[in-house]
């Protein structure tokens, strides 16, 4: 059975060519960098030119990167980093919708001394942030607000808020690893302070991060160890996937307009499809503020896990906010600050594209869901209601 | 990914007995939309007294579906007595194991049967029974004391996987935790810690969920609902419409009404009826 993968935002694939380039790292070249012999030292280099592949994607400069091993470590870095700098502010602006390697964090912090706002969105996943700029205050250490959601797709405003926080002396740190390698992200254009990438979200592998800290931007290590990153994140170096995370870099600037124009198309063909084809059907996140490779639908009277294994009997991969998902029992956070009722949100399923996607399997999605959702409907004792209201 | 036994994939993908029985002997219905999971058990005896037909319509994960085929295909040929015996850990059995969070999937198959008995025997459907304890799946301290002495709970957690009291705010955890003393016969006791909104704040947050999301999706149902007072925590309202007449009305009210102000308001929030 062939694979349809069109779970993007939780992981990619590793690109071959990403691949490729790591392999020698894993085989021949494993030096460290730290050496002095030729040997460690030619692996420098290559981590060297692997800053800038990075750099560029995002417009930094190579020594405003910082490798990580992962989003959450770029995140908790930021954020421990603004605090740490600011000991004598203890208040923190976040979002209802952020990850949990940012909203587990803040809840900490709030079980310990902090003050934190938690700025909410629309229906549609839209960010209030006249609320935002009406709690910013003296007191203010940092703002977290993620480039992309996740789960809706919706992109925030973030040039507008590092306008709005520019000068005010307060860290503006950025959770853009949905947002990087899907839309142009230009941090000397927006100016925010510090910003989280993931290798794994843009065809590196796992294991792989990326904080980037505006020059000038007070700072201290979160892992204390070597030298390594100029002092900023003690550790040897995940060489390989260095490596890799550069090409796939490279990758993704040239595949930046390909996803906006044609896995555009195929995320529109699919969701249209789906909300032609199946009644009951609604759109979660802002249509036309949206991420161009996500799309997020509840299908009311079902839940999602029973339409996620049915979908897997046909190799189909996608998410669902339902609680039965998750190991807990309330649906996804997200979708309750949106304000999606409890009985919509239980039936949502999240499809998230690549460029490895073809209206092939768009068309195979479109023509199978339609019978499973249909089938677990008349399984459930609510959908006569349903089909009333139809009438 | 939840490792599911070969038979609860089977009894997901080919559920047996699924529909509603015409003039059925009993019908239970448990569970809402809300809460995720939801089942409609219905059965029919035959003149030997013995179950003849059993048949089930289920809103919820791969487990509940696979629970409640389960569940009709022990009742059938059974007489009321021996179903009656059935506990949620034969339904668990039955379909070689449910992984421990999904285990309030076959409490939801008992529940039902349970009520499916009662309504044959012309019971008085049974009240909610004890006190709310877990304000967002609505579960009485009776349920979970249940749920405790039968499956020998130690923890909060499984009093969560069980019955899902405490799944949602946490706030009753103190709650449970004293029952699960009680039941082993140790004491600890002491009281949550709970922050105010001012009185202005509380009731244009009210309106405010009420009109922005409350409204609207009782109104899809035809149904409505007032705000007629804030009194302290408790909101007064009136429903209106179908909801007015909603045999569901009070599951509406607690599962849905209650939860959507406790979270976007205050946990403190309770909501009652004024007729």
């Amino acid at each position: 059975m062939d694979i349809i993968y069109m779970d993007n935002n939780a992981t990619t694939k590793v690109a071959p060519e990403v691949l490729e380039s790591m392999l020698p790292y894993l085989r021949e070249w494993y030096g460290n960098a730290s050496s002095m012999h030729s040997f460690g030292g030619s692996v420098g280099r290559e981590i060297a030119a692997a800053r800038e592949k990075v750099a560029t994607l995002i417009n930094a400069d190579p020594g405003e990167i910082i490798f990580t091993s992962c989003g959450t470590e770029s995140d908790s870095t930021a954020i421990n980093a603004a605090i740490r700098s600011n000991p004598g502010k203890k208040h923190i602006i976040t979002t209802r919708v952020e990850h949990p390697a940012i909203k587990n964090l803040y809840e900490y912090l709030a079980k310990n001394g902090y003050r934190v706002t938690w700025v909410p969105v629309d229906k549609e996943g839209v960010l209030d942030l006249d609320y935002l700029k009406g709690n910013i205050s003296e007191d203010t250490a940092i703002v977290s607000v993620m480039w992309a959601n996740n789960e809706s797709g919706v992109v925030f405003p973030i040039d507008e808020i590092a306008r709005t926080l520019r000068d005010q002396g307060i860290v503006f740190h950025s959770d853009a690893v949905q947002a990087v390698g899907k839309i142009p992200v230009d941090v000397k254009k927006t100016g925010l302070d510090m910003m989280s990438i993931s290798g794994h979200k843009i065809h590196a592998p796992k294991g792989i991060g990326v904080l980037y800290v505006k020059k000038g931007t007070k700072f201290s290590p979160f892992m204390i160890g070597g030298h390594q990153e100029r002092n900023r994140r003690g550790g040897t170096e995940n060489v390989a996937s260095i490596i890799g995370l550069g090409r796939a870099s490279e990758l993704a600037i040239s595949h930046l307009e390909e996803i906006d124009t044609r896995v555009r198309a195929l995320r529109d063909r699919l969701e249209t499809g789906l909300l032609q084809k199946i009644p009951n059907a609604l759109l979660n996140g802002k249509k036309d503020s949206r991420l161009p490779n996500t799309t997020n639908i509840s299908f009311e009277y079902v839940e999602g896990e029973a339409i996620l294994l049915m979908m897997d009997q046909l190799g189909i991969c996608a998410s669902s906010g339902s609680a039965c998902t998750s190991g807990s029992l309330e649906p996804s956070h997200v979708l309750r600050a949106m304000g999606v009722p409890f009985t919509a949100a239980h039936g949502s399923i999240r499809f998230s594209l690549s460029t490895y996607n073809t209206v092939k399997e768009v068309d195979f999605v479109i023509e199978n869901l339609p019978p499973i959702i249909e089938r677990l409907r008349k399984m459930s004792p609510f959908w006569k209601e349903g089909a009333c209201r139809l009438q | 990914m939840w490792e599911y036994t070969d038979k609860v994939k089977d009894h997901f993908i080919n559920p047996r007995n699924v529909g509603e029985i015409e003039n059925p002997d009993g019908v239970g219905e448990v569970g809402s939309m809300a809460c995720g999971d939801a089942l409609k058990l219905t059965f029919k005896l035959d003149e030997n007294k013995k179950i003849k037909e059993a048949k089930f319509q289920t809103f919820g994960c791969a487990s509940a579906i696979a629970s409640s085929s389960a569940l009709t295909e022990m009742l059938i040929g059974k007489t009321l007595e021996e179903a009656q015996k059935i506990t949620n850990d034969d339904i668990a059995d039955y379909l070689g194991g449910l992984p421990k969070e999904k285990m309030h999937c076959s409490v939801l198959g008992r529940d039902a049967l349970e009520k499916a008995i009662y309504c044959y025997r012309g019971d008085v459907e049974k009240e909610i029974d004890g006190n709310i304890v877990c304000e967002c799946f609505g579960v009485t301290d009776k349920e979970i004391e249940r749920a405790v002495r039968e499956n020998r709970l130690k923890t909060i957690e499984e009093v969560t996987n069980y019955v899902k009291a405490g799944g949602g705010c946490e706030n009753c955890h103190e709650n449970i935790q004293k029952i699960i003393d009680d039941v082993y016969h140790t004491t600890a006791d002491s009281a949550p810690v709970k922050k105010e909104l001012t009185n202005i704040q509380k009731i244009r947050l009210i309106e405010e969920t009420l009109e922005r999301e409350i409204k609207p999706a009782l109104q899809k149902d035809g149904g409505n609902i007032e705000l007629i007072d804030v009194d302290g925590n408790r909101v007064q309202v009136k429903l209106i419409g179908t909801c007015a007449t909603c045999k569901a009305s009070q599951l509406t009210l607690k599962n849905y009404v209650e939860i959507r102000l406790q979270e976007m308001v205050s946990p403190d929030l309770i909501v009652e009826e004024v007729k």
